[in-house]
């Protein structure tokens, strides 16, 4: 399998603190990979990196073969790469129809077929389309905002800690909504979590960040078993 | 009765001023937060923009309506590009800068011109409300002002590249990520702001002293009406617009046009006062 996304050395930091200390991995193709971390360890620097928030002061990203480590948000978007971030940023005065419309700018198809199919996949936002994003739940927000990224099918999605303050059972939804998704159109994902059920439910690797730095992995034969991964990422 | 009839329609067209003055100006600090000390001069440049094409034997209308927008969205366009798009989240520097602009184009305009007031005469005559005289005129200032908040409102509302720019101003970050070029969308809304002051400048030439000074007689009163509107640029604007504008007009025509300034500045602050967001900042809250 080809790697969809090859990071290698990756620095970067706020001013002249440096946050990432050489980060390196790789997101093979159509495959979820989890990166476990406490807060305070670069989960979110290293995705807003990835997506050209911050620029790089060290290293390579290489999206599909492509080094994009010097490219803007928008190409990046434009190549490929989705983006859901922490605290979801909904478009808050804007209606959830017109969330989703922002969402297809890169789709290939035609947008009220895009956003008809995407609705299919999450039914609990066809009666809040007239409603403005600020004014759904977290839960409903977090939802809208993986729809809004899944409209352009993106090869890979960054998805930023998505459980943070949401009802367990959108947390249960959201992860059956990206398994079914993926069955029927391919793509990857990497997601920073720090809440180990959800990234056991969606991640089929796990890799541990520790102070900017991926420390290490654990055995694909434990993901299933929360005291390897307690162990692992020292949160016992 | 007559008097009445003049009244308001005096009140109508002063509203209408107000809304051509405060559109440009509401869209580039609404949607940028920036604050254009040179939309006075747009201003100018529009109504140069009529009295150079008049001049030069183009149809008043189209020198009117058609040439200023497009001169002074022109000119927007350049100084985004080569100034204004380097300051973006520097308030201050973006005042200065502004500022420097609005004395280069007056200085410019007073080379070009000479610092005298010229006039252009107002197609169209007058007409009678019972023994009062009024300039028909008036109407096609009436007309202009509702045909750009009606255009403006469908523009953000009904069209993508309006869905663009509301999604960017509201976070221009999540608009990257979803493969918008902020940088574009800035760009045109500079322009679009531009055109609107150049608009504004062009149709109210006729009934304007033009000189390359011109444009400190509208900033302090567009800039009122803006702070005086809230957030919401459509809405803001034309609520903002029928209140100072009536108090101006009626005050000056029941006393005189200084009072009538007088009272509309002291309204201004104790309106600020009490709703230091504006009028949308409170009140319709989800409009445009």
């Amino acid at each position: 399998m080809s790697a969809v996304l090859e990071v290698s050395g990756l620095r970067a930091g706020y001013g002249r603190v440096p946050i990432l200390g050489g980060i390196g991995l790789a997101v093979e193709a159509n495959s979820f990979v989890g990166i476990l971390g406490h807060n305070g360890m670069g989960k979110s620097t290293l995705l807003r990196s990835l997506m050209g928030y911050l620029p790089a002061t060290g290293g390579k990203v290489s999206f599909q073969g492509k080094d994009i480590t010097n490219l803007s948000t928008t190409a990046r978007a434009k190549a490929g790469l989705g983006y859901v971030p922490q605290g979801r940023e909904i478009f808050p005065a804007l209606s959830v129809m017109d969330n989703l419309r922002m969402g297809c700018l890169l789709a290939k198809g035609e947008e009220a077929r895009v956003i008809e199919d995407i609705l299919e996949d999450f039914p609990r936002l066809r009666r809040l389309l007239d409603r403005p994003g600020g004014a759904l739940s977290g839960g409903e927000q977090q939802l809208l905002a993986l729809a809004r990224c899944l409209c352009a099918s993106p090869s890979l999605i960054l998805l930023d800690e998505p459980t943070e303050g949401i009802q367990p059972s959108i947390i249960e939804e959201m992860a059956e909504t990206l398994h079914t998704l993926r069955r029927r159109r391919p793509f990857a994902m990497l997601l920073v979590e720090q809440k180990l059920s959800f990234i056991q439910a969606c991640a089929e690797r796990i890799l541990i960040l520790q102070k900017g730095m991926i420390t290490g992995e654990i055995p694909p034969e434990s993901i299933g078993d929360a005291n390897v991964i307690a162990e692992f990422s020292g949160m016992a | 009765m007559d008097l009445t009839g003049l009244l308001a329609f005096n009140v109508l067209s002063g509203i209408a001023t107000f809304v051509l003055i405060t559109l440009g100006l509401g869209v580039i600090y609404g949607m940028m937060r920036i604050i254009n000390l040179a939309h006075g001069e747009f201003m100018m440049l529009g109504a140069y923009t009529t009295v150079s094409a008049v001049g030069a034997g183009v149809n008043i209308w189209i020198a009117m309506l058609v040439l200023p927008p497009l001169v002074v969205g022109l000119v927007g366009l350049v100084l985004e590009r080569a100034l204004i798009r380097f300051l973006y989240g520097r308030m201050m520097d973006m005042m200065l800068a502004t500022w420097g602009v609005s004395l280069g184009l007056i200085g410019i305009s007073s080379t070009i011109y000479g610092n005298v007031v010229r006039g252009v005469t107002a197609p169209l005559g007058g007409f009678n409300i019972g023994r009062y005289g009024a300039s028909l005129y008036s109407f096609v200032i009436i007309l202009v002002a509702i045909a750009c908040l009606v255009g403006l409102y469908a523009l953000l509302r009904l069209t993508k590249f309006g869905l663009i720019l509301r999604a960017a101003m509201q976070n221009p970050r999540m608009a990257a990520a979803l493969g918008i070029s902020p940088s574009i969308v800035y760009m045109a809304t500079f322009t679009l702001g531009a055109a609107l002051a150049g608009l504004a400048g062009g149709v109210l030439a006729p009934i304007s002293g033009i000189s390359p000074n011109m444009g400190a007689a509208y900033i302090a009163n567009a800039f009122i009406t803006v702070l005086g509107g809230g957030p919401a640029i459509i809405a803001g604007t034309g609520i903002a617009s029928v209140i100072f504008g009536a108090i101006n007009q009626i005050v000056s025509f029941v006393a005189n046009p200084v009072l009538g300034t007088v009272s509309l500045l002291v309204f201004a602050v104790i309106m600020i006062r009490i709703l230091p967001q504006g009028i949308t900042g409170r009140f319709f809250r989800n409009s445009l």
